[in-house]
């Protein structure tokens, strides 16, 4: 019985048939036992029908991303077998019910091992119904790589736990069907094993969405606006669910230009203010982001990207906005720009534009994507013990605010930062104005030349202020590697998969990564430092236009040729990433 | 007193103009309220009327064009305590925010929103508005409008508001009086002010106005939806102004359980339950 390190393990069927669940549910048994587990899914745009796949690869060691390929392949109808045969590995098994179509070994162009089981007749058995089918082929699957079944057992009992002990139970029984059914029909199982770990730290499961969602929560997010819409419908969902228990309100508005201006209202309130959009509804919210500019009013906006142009591949993944985020709206104000890697990353840069976002009263961006979005990933729980310490930027105290009738709220400072007083307005004195026409320092509408240039030179201060606090840019891997390779966002976990995958082939010195997570500011010194002392430089982006290689050009002089995109609304592969960087010789 | 509004500002609308009316008026309910300068905050849209943010000494947020209706919303959410005054055009009503006048009034947020409707863009210099009458030649409708008027009381009555009122910047001691009333109201009050535009609007001028409304009398049925449509579809030879509906009913905030206790902008942060949120995703 050969170890394995990791398994990547395909669920697809049709949807609405509860492939992203099963999905779900694997990720957490395996974390449970104390492996690394992650998914990505891959879905249309459609509520029923259409095919829904959800791969989960597990693994004994820190993943960052999949491969597309299935070492176990769940089929739950015949379209699965012909979409994904070619994503077979050698060796690997097929589950699948012989009492709803047929398989056969030459329908694989590599050798596999067919496990035939019959969820649909083992579901009834269990008093089970055609959406139950997943989860007896879920412990037939446990079964074949000889998993610890209680880890699956407790996963259902707290899936299932709220809507009693029945539902728990009929759930565990079928899970168990499938189990014991593959025990005893296919005792040799899946050749090789990847069990429980002897150490177990506690992980959570959570996608991107979620991760955003904690550390706003965990910044004292008091109000989030949010139209639905992929990919941050999950957001909407989880802040809406935890809203009432939490403490702030949710509100789903009529359109995205009344989300970002339901927002700028609650923090001109005083309140820590969220919304969360794609491309198109941001492009409803352009004018609003400029509003919070002119008036210095801090919003947090959460931007997870999806293919475009209109309404493109709306249930795919892109890195095709970063020109629009930095570029969207009537004119020149400063906005911090922060793009996220990872959950981690995701929990904390969002924390982080919080504070950015009130001490430089101007609007902040988190900017993400569908497949850091929507993928599940184990996360140590201790990673996430250490909140940011919320910072609320130069405030005036209530009597501060009150010692005079009217308040300059815009007071021309050296750093272009004026004190402002929270909560507002509702105090007694300290009047003032946010105006959306140039203004003086109360915010009293002006025209004058002096006056209009001192306002801009303010706010433009800001960005220069928020330089002085722009960590350095990481770079993972051999500092003399041949290759390094630059990126941002959620290309991150892929790169890092291909270097640990060529480490492990003894090609650990081939490439290095270069992360920028903090775009605008941008890490300009220490960029400027790693690009200048590398040996071949590769941008890699999933989008058509290299915008991140344009944006380096401008900060840093350094120009970019070589390049690797990819614009299909797939993430990137590492086997893709290994085989691109083999072309530059 | 009237003077604690004043700024150091004299208002640049031209002489004459109907937003004098409604400034006066709106300074008066405030005063007849009780209300200083920082007991309540005002939403202004983008228009003539907008400039009342340099003439009105009060907490305020000058938003864009259309958008006042959900800045009033934020607020109200963020610290319900606080009274809003939405002061807008008809451009922002009905022209770039005429969905967001909808939603505000389904939701009965409580919120106070002057609308001036003088039918024509005063600040851009003279283009058609949504409420101008058909017919009604402007510089973007050199030959007559095409299209029929918006009718401001109808929709808001369909759209759910529990306040919808007509008043006329002509009418001081009117328009103040219905101005304390709505901002008396508990939940969304809605009042249309008929705002005569000296410089680009030369038919519905004070004298037109004064010829053709009439004020809704105390046989009208307040409580009657049905009867409210029915008046507010009347437009010639007569046109009626007043209260054409108000019902009580629960407020946006009312219903929302995180309000009950404080306000969102006085609760603490961050919350208390974070660590068992992360143990839900273990």
């Amino acid at each position: 019985m050969a170890e394995l390190t990791s398994l990547h393990i395909k669920v697809g069927g049709e949807a609405g048939f509860g492939i992203m669940a099963s999905g779900l549910l694997l990720v957490r048994t395996f974390s449970r036992g104390g492996l690394k587990a992650i998914t990505i899914n891959d879905y249309p745009s459609l509520i029923r029908g259409g095919h829904n796949v959800i791969l989960v690869k597990v693994a004994n060691h820190d993943i960052f991303a999949t491969d597309d390929i299935a070492d176990i392949l769940i089929a739950l109808n015949r379209e699965t077998i012909d979409l994904h045969k070619n994503e077979m590995t050698a060796g690997g098994a097929v589950v699948f019910d012989p009492e709803s179509f047929s398989v056969v070994t030459t329908d694989f162009p590599k050798a596999v091992t067919l496990v035939p089981v019959p969820l649909m007749r083992l579901a009834k058995e269990q008093q089970g119904d055609v959406l139950m089918r997943n989860t007896v082929a879920l412990g037939a699957t446990l079964a074949l790589i000889d998993y610890d079944f209680s880890f699956l057992e407790s996963v259902i009992r707290d899936q299932f736990g709220r809507k009693g002990e029945e539902v728990v139970t009929k759930n565990v029984n079928l899970a168990r069907a499938g189990y014991d059914f593959v025990k005893k029909n296919f005792p040799q199982g899946y050749p090789r094993k990847l069990g429980p770990q002897p150490v177990k730290p506690k992980q959570m499961v959570l996608t991107g969405n979620e991760a955003v969602g904690l550390g706003a929560v965990a910044a004292g997010m008091k109000f989030f606006a949010a139209y639905p819409m992929t990919p941050i419908n999950g957001l909407l969902y989880y802040l809406a669910g935890i809203a009432e228990k939490t403490g702030f309100v949710y509100k789903q508005p009529e359109d995205e230009i009344s989300g970002i201006n339901m927002a700028i209202g609650a923090s001109f309130a005083g309140a820590r203010s969220m919304v969360a959009t794609s491309g198109g509804g941001f492009c409803l919210m352009t004018e609003g982001v400029s509003l919070a500019g002119m008036i210095e009013q801090p919003v947090v906006v959460i931007y997870g990207q999806r293919p475009g142009p209109a309404t493109g591949l709306p249930t795919w993944t892109t890195q095709g906005d970063l020109h629009f985020v930095l570029n969207a709206s009537q004119g020149e104000f400063p906005r911090l720009v922060l793009a996220p890697g990872d959950m981690e990353e995701a929990y904390y840069l969002t924390g982080i534009a919080f504070n950015l976002a009130e001490k430089y009263q101007t609007p902040t961006f988190v900017l993400v994507d569908k497949y850091i979005c929507e993928s599940y990933f184990s996360v140590d729980l201790a990673k996430m013990q250490n909140p940011v310490k919320i910072e609320r930027g130069k405030l005036l105290k209530p009597e501060e605010q009150a010692q005079e009738m009217e308040l300059k709220r815009y007071l021309l400072t050296d750093d272009g930062i004026s004190p402002r007083p929270l909560p507002i307005p509702g105090n007694k004195g300290g009047i003032f104005h946010a105006n959306s026409d140039e203004h003086d320092e109360y915010g009293y509408s002006i025209e004058e030349a002096h006056l209009t240039k001192a306002m801009i030179e303010k706010r433009m201060k800001k960005m220069a202020e928020a330089q002085k606090e722009v960590p350095d840019a990481t770079l993972y891997g051999e500092a003399d590697a041949e290759h390094t390779l630059v990126g941002w966002g959620s290309t991150k976990g892929v790169v890092l998969e291909a270097m640990r995958q060529l480490t492990e082939a003894g090609q650990g010195k081939l490439v290095n990564y270069l992360h920028i997570a903090w775009v605008n500011p941008f890490p300009v010194e220490s960029v400027k430092r790693i690009l200048s002392s590398a040996k071949h430089i590769i941008d890699i982006e999933g989008n058509h236009n290299s915008p991140m290689a344009d944006w380096i050009l401008l900060k840093t002089g350094i120009a970019i040729k070589d390049r690797i995109n990819k614009y299909d609304g797939r993430p990137f592969f590492p086997a893709e990433i290994i085989t691109e960087i083999s072309k530059f010789k | 007193m009237l003077n604690d509004f004043k700024t150091a500002f004299m208002p640049n609308w031209c002489p004459g103009c109907g937003d004098f009316g409604i400034w006066g008026s709106l300074k008066n309910a405030l005063v007849e309220k009780g209300w200083g300068p920082t007991d309540f905050c005002m939403v202004y849209g983008i228009g003539c009327h907008g400039h009342m943010v340099n003439f009105l000494k009060s907490y305020a947020i000058e938003t864009l064009h259309g958008r006042p209706i959900p800045v009033a919303q934020g607020i109200r959410l963020a610290n319900h305590k606080l009274p809003v005054v939405i002061v807008a055009g008809d451009g922002d009503t009905f022209g770039e925010g005429t969905n967001h006048l909808v939603h505000i009034a389904r939701r009965n947020v409580q919120a106070t929103m002057i609308v001036h409707d003088n039918q024509v863009y005063g600040l851009t210099t003279g283009q058609t508005a949504p409420t101008a009458q058909k017919g009604f030649k402007t510089k973007s409708t050199p030959s007559g409008v095409l299209e029929d008027p918006v009718n401001p009381v109808a929709i808001a009555l369909a759209a759910g508001a529990t306040f919808v009122a007509r008043g006329f910047a002509g009418d001081i001691p009117g328009l103040t009086k219905l101005i304390v009333q709505a901002l008396s109201h508990k939940g969304f009050a809605f009042v249309d002010v008929f705002q005569p535009c000296v410089t680009f609007n030369h038919v519905n001028t004070y004298a037109w106005y004064r010829e053709h409304i009439y004020s809704l009398g105390a046989e009208h049925d307040v409580t009657n939806r049905a009867s409210a449509f029915e008046k507010a579809l009347e437009w010639g030879p007569r046109v009626p102004t007043g209260i054409f509906y108000q019902v009580e009913k629960p407020t946006y905030e009312d219903q929302t359980p995180q309000l009950i206790k404080e306000v969102l902008v006085e609760q603490t942060l961050p919350p208390q339950n974070l660590t068992s949120l992360m143990e839900e995703l273990v």
